[in-house]
């Protein structure tokens, strides 16, 4: 049996690294036609919080979490709470539709006994199938790395819960009542964690992360994957870590550690 | 003589229409019986733009601001739906500020008389964030369910 018979859900044709340097030689191209792209390019700053006031988001940052499981408490659920809190999330005693943007997976392995248990939430995929998938452009990646529902386009047709491998989205079946001003949500529409991408933009860090390091044992670390110096770069490059289903291909910006 | 009687009565009676017709048009008032909405007032002195243009063109800003906001993340600008509602806000009775469920709400009041329905609310808090008595924060259109 081949290997790629042994992974159904491996996509065939696509290849990560092809698309690439497909987009690194239409980059080149770019700046050969245009050499003032590039000169802009250099002169912004890689931080978010020094984001000109009224300029976009740009692809000089990614933004990525990395969770030491070891230091993620069994019973511990307060990255639930937070972010249900933050996103004024209510549920409706109905577990099965109830939205969901972070959730905590228990895992364990029958032969040694030990458990683990993980958050999961949006893996804010560098190649998210929820995009792929859409056909109105809703689901859609921004700049920086944050994978979001543009609730404006959204049909509610929920192919992109089909395709997320990690059953990160929910749709919303009630009206809704009381949603918060930064966290628009509505009935007919996927949602899905944003990242806390309104705290993101003013600087701050979700709501997950805030709440584990004030309550929790301060196992979720959030930063800028691209930036060298940053403390999860930094993390990332001196310990192994691991995404789920890295054999996807999907190249997630959440990692775990310890796992 | 039958004929000049009557066509001198013909003439008072047309005279008669034309005065009050003018009256009618110099009086359009809403003491006048003619509905007018009752639009509140915003904070400060003047809106992002002049009224005559916001009139006309404020959806079309707030559909490019929303574009801007959800897909590049530019936040802070004047063209916000968050900024319109917070200056825009309109306090109820209990000193709490309405939402579209009540036909005080500043955007409804305007929508309801030129019967324009818009989707905003059905996912937009209709007001700032709000502390309720209960510790609660209110915020959309916490009327949506009765309606």
């Amino acid at each position: 049996m081949s290997r790629k018979t042994k992974n159904p859900t491996a996509t065939p044709g696509f290849d990560p690294v092809r698309r690439k340097f497909l987009s690194a030689m239409a980059a080149a191209a770019g700046v050969t036609l245009a050499p003032g792209v590039m000169l802009y390019g250099i002169t912004r700053s890689s931080s978010a919080a020094a984001r000109v006031p009224g300029s976009g988001v740009t692809s000089d940052v990614r933004w990525g979490m990395l969770i030491d499981l070891n230091r993620c408490d069994n019973g511990c659920d307060d990255c639930v709470s937070a972010c249900s809190k933050e996103n004024g999330l209510q549920g409706h005693g109905r577990k099965a539709t109830d939205a969901q943007w972070i959730r905590k997976v228990d895992i364990s392995n029958p032969e040694t006994g030990a458990s683990q248990s993980l958050p999961v939430m949006c893996q804010h995929c560098a190649e998210p199938p929820c995009v792929d998938v859409c056909p109105t452009g809703a689901s859609f990646k921004r700049a920086d790395g944050i994978v979001l529902v543009d609730k404006h386009i959204c049909i509610g047709c929920r192919y992109c819960m089909m395709a997320c491998p990690y059953k990160a989205r929910s749709f919303v079946h009630e009206v809704l009542e009381d949603q918060k001003p930064h966290a628009p949500r509505g009935k007919g529409t996927v949602e899905s964690c944003t990242l806390c991408v309104h705290r993101v933009d003013a600087g701050g860090q979700p709501a997950c992360v805030e709440a584990c390091s004030d309550t929790g044992g301060g196992a979720m670390l959030f930063g800028d994957l691209k930036d060298p110096d940053s403390e999860i770069s930094q993390r990332v490059a001196k310990f192994a870590t691991q995404q789920i289903r890295a054999d996807l291909g999907l190249n997630p910006g959440v990692r775990y550690r310890n796992l | 003589m039958t004929m000049r009687r009557a066509s001198s009565g013909m003439l008072a009676v047309v005279l008669l229409c034309m005065a009050v017709a003018a009256y009618a048009t110099e009086n359009v008032t809403a003491e006048s019986g003619v509905p007018m909405p009752l639009i509140a007032m915003g904070q400060g002195d003047s809106c992002v733009a002049d009224t005559d243009f916001m009139r006309r063109n404020h959806m079309n800003m707030l559909k490019h601001q929303r574009d801007e906001t959800t897909q590049k993340g530019v936040r802070g600008e004047p063209y916000s739906l968050k900024e319109c509602i917070s200056c825009h806000v309109v306090n109820g009775p209990d000193a709490i500020p309405v939402t579209t469920a009540s036909p005080q709400h500043f955007c409804r009041s305007c929508h309801d008389y030129a019967a324009v329905s818009i989707d905003c609310f059905q996912c937009h808090a209709s007001r700032p964030d709000t502390e309720l008595s209960d510790g609660s924060h209110g915020g959309a259109f916490a009327g949506a369910a009765k309606q």
